[in-house]
């Protein structure tokens, strides 16, 4: 694992399921804008899918400049070192990741950086400056996602411990998870949080974003085998079966707390699920994967219903959903993992209870690790740039403000400028 | 009685119901509408074209009220909807013939915000 054998020959078939997996992951980040972009109030929903759609951009570039490199350079312990720096040595020949391109590999796990980065937006919509959310996220990518990644897939100390990570579950939903919580505490609340209920603006695009993302989601496990054979079958199935479990869960403690089970709780509860099976996809038995759904269920369920209470103004419950549902399906896959299931090593129903215990100190590193790391990014930022627009600006909201555009412009009293260019910020103070 | 019509700036709204809430004015009416108070006109872009919006968004509040509650829910208004920049709104206070409430055939002053008796508990409140 540490040193990279010959890399292997070119596969086609593999070749064939990555390219699919790469453009099924990249399409959750606009579908996370939908699903973001529903719960968010009418004036801040541009604003809110700008700041997932944007991490295709800004995150797009710092993986080819120096994230990829930092993240799968194999070698180092903490950080993979600058020899891929923009693309230097990846190309159309296969690495040592799998029978296909490694430029490949490149962009099947840049668009996994570009989501995480995304993901984080859910902590702070509806209040924070475009601007310094741009160079926010690109910092992240490089200085917290990159070495994050490769302690977990690059050959860092995690692996070597012998952590499992299917596809994301410490590296992408618990590291996204504690970064949220970081955010909100940088950020601060919005203005009128804990006095005012902030409702979603537009459900059908929860329940649009949700689909999405769970057919994207195929791609993110059932890829994250590297290979078009059984592990991406198993992975993909967990991937159908988990959700639905932790979906029914949601639906029953609606129901049970309130009575009525409800669109906005169903969408949620299978994104719950979709996160939890995320590390275990290719190690559990399938049966194990609906057991691992609906008890993600819970712990995601409590914080959410909680969470409003709290000072720490976490909007869209990125930390209860990603970081709560992550710390779950990591813990779980120490749990359930099987080598009769391809596992690398058994989990505690296999008699291993090793597994657990590394699982745990995954959790915890990626945790602290991101959520210092945040804190530190953000306060240097908000220093030399500054995080949040003026009150009066967040009352406006943020499409306004901060793009010049609305989503629901009924067009009437607007008159067409032609002959100059307009000052920057007319709008009225 | 009186109607008092406001138009005041959508992200004031809150700050406003919550102040009309702790007067006790009770019963009110609100419309999104679309006017212009002589403010600056924000400039949005699409697709590359610029465009001055000359129309804004604001808010209509419509509340009938008894006449010792005039001066009292205008002044709330005026506190509670003002930023201090063009563009704040404005209050109307019209005369009114009659009021009645739908539900009991209640007329005029008993069919619109009371005055709260000294020790009374109200039972109509939302």
């Amino acid at each position: 694992m540490i040193q990279a054998p010959m890399p292997p020959p070119l596969r086609g078939d593999d070749t064939a399921w990555l390219l699919i997996s790469t453009a099924l992951v990249l399409l959750m980040t606009p579908a996370l804008g939908f699903f973001y972009g529903g719960l968010v109030r009418r004036k801040n929903v541009l604003n809110t899918m700008m700041m997932s759609l944007v991490a295709l951009g800004a995150v797009g570039l710092t993986w080819a400049l120096i994230g990829y490199s930092l993240a799968f350079t194999t070698g180092g312990a903490w950080l993979g070192g600058a020899s891929h720096a923009l693309l230097r040595d990846v190309g159309l020949a296969t690495g040592p990741w799998g029978a296909y391109p490694q430029l490949l590999h490149f962009a099947y796990q840049g668009a996994f950086a570009i989501i995480t980065a995304a993901l984080v937006s859910g902590a702070v919509v509806e209040r924070v400056r475009f601007g310094s959310y741009v160079w926010f996220i690109a910092a992240w990518s490089v200085l917290v996602y990159a070495p994050a990644a490769h302690w977990v897939w690059g050959g860092g100390w995690l692996s070597r411990l012998g952590a499992l990570d299917f596809a994301g579950g410490t590296v992408v939903h618990i590291n996204a998870g504690a970064a949220a919580l970081a955010c909100a505490w940088a950020v601060g609340k919005r203005k009128d949080y804990g006095r005012q209920a902030f409702l979603p603006h537009n459900v059908p695009y929860v329940m649009l974003g949700a689909a999405l993302l769970w057919f994207g989601w195929f791609g993110f496990n059932g890829g994250s085998a590297l290979s078009a054979g059984p592990v991406a079958v198993l992975a993909f199935v967990n991937t159908l079966l988990a959700p639905g479990a932790t979906l029914l869960m949601w639906m029953l403690l609606d129901r049970w707390r309130t009575g009525r089970p409800t669109a906005v709780g169903a969408a949620t509860g299978a994104i719950v699920g979709l996160v939890a099976i995320t590390p275990a996809a290719g190690f559990i038995a399938p049966a194990h994967a609906l057991v691992l759904g609906a008890l993600a269920a819970l712990p995601s369920y409590g914080v959410m219903v909680w969470r409003p209470r709290w000072a720490l103004d976490d909007s869209l419950d990125v930390f209860a959903a990603h970081g709560l549902g992550g710390i779950t399906g990591a813990l779980l896959t120490g749990v359930f993992a099987q080598q009769a299931w391809h596992a690398p090593t058994d989990g505690l129903v296999a008699g291993g209870a090793r597994l657990v215990a590394i699982q745990v100190l995954a959790v915890a590193a990626v945790f602290v690790y991101s959520l210092i790391g945040t804190v530190v990014l953000l306060k240097l930022i908000g220093v030399a740039v500054g995080l949040r627009p003026s009150e009066q600006e967040e009352g406006i909201g943020m499409d306004i403000v901060q793009h010049g555009e609305e989503a629901y412009n009924r067009g009437e009293g607007a008159v067409l400028v032609l002959e100059r260019r307009p000052p920057r910020g007319e709008h009225s103070p | 009685m009186k109607l008092i019509v406001a138009v005041i700036r959508p992200e004031r709204l809150n700050d406003v119901l919550e102040a009309l809430f702790e007067a006790d004015v009770r019963g009110i009416t609100v419309s999104r509408v679309e006017g212009h108070g002589g403010e600056y006109q924000p400039m949005e872009t699409y697709r590359g074209a610029t465009v001055k919006m000359e129309l804004q968004e604001k808010v209509r509040l419509e509340i009938g009220v008894s006449e010792s509650f005039v001066e009292r829910t205008v002044q709330v208004l005026l506190e509670a909807a003002r930023t201090g920049a063009v563009g704040d709104g404005k209050v109307f206070v019209l005369p009114v013939d009659g009021v009645y409430r739908v539900r009991t055939g209640e007329r005029d002053q008993l069919a619109v915000t009371p005055e709260p008796r000294h020790g009374e508990v109200r039972t109509d409140a939302p």
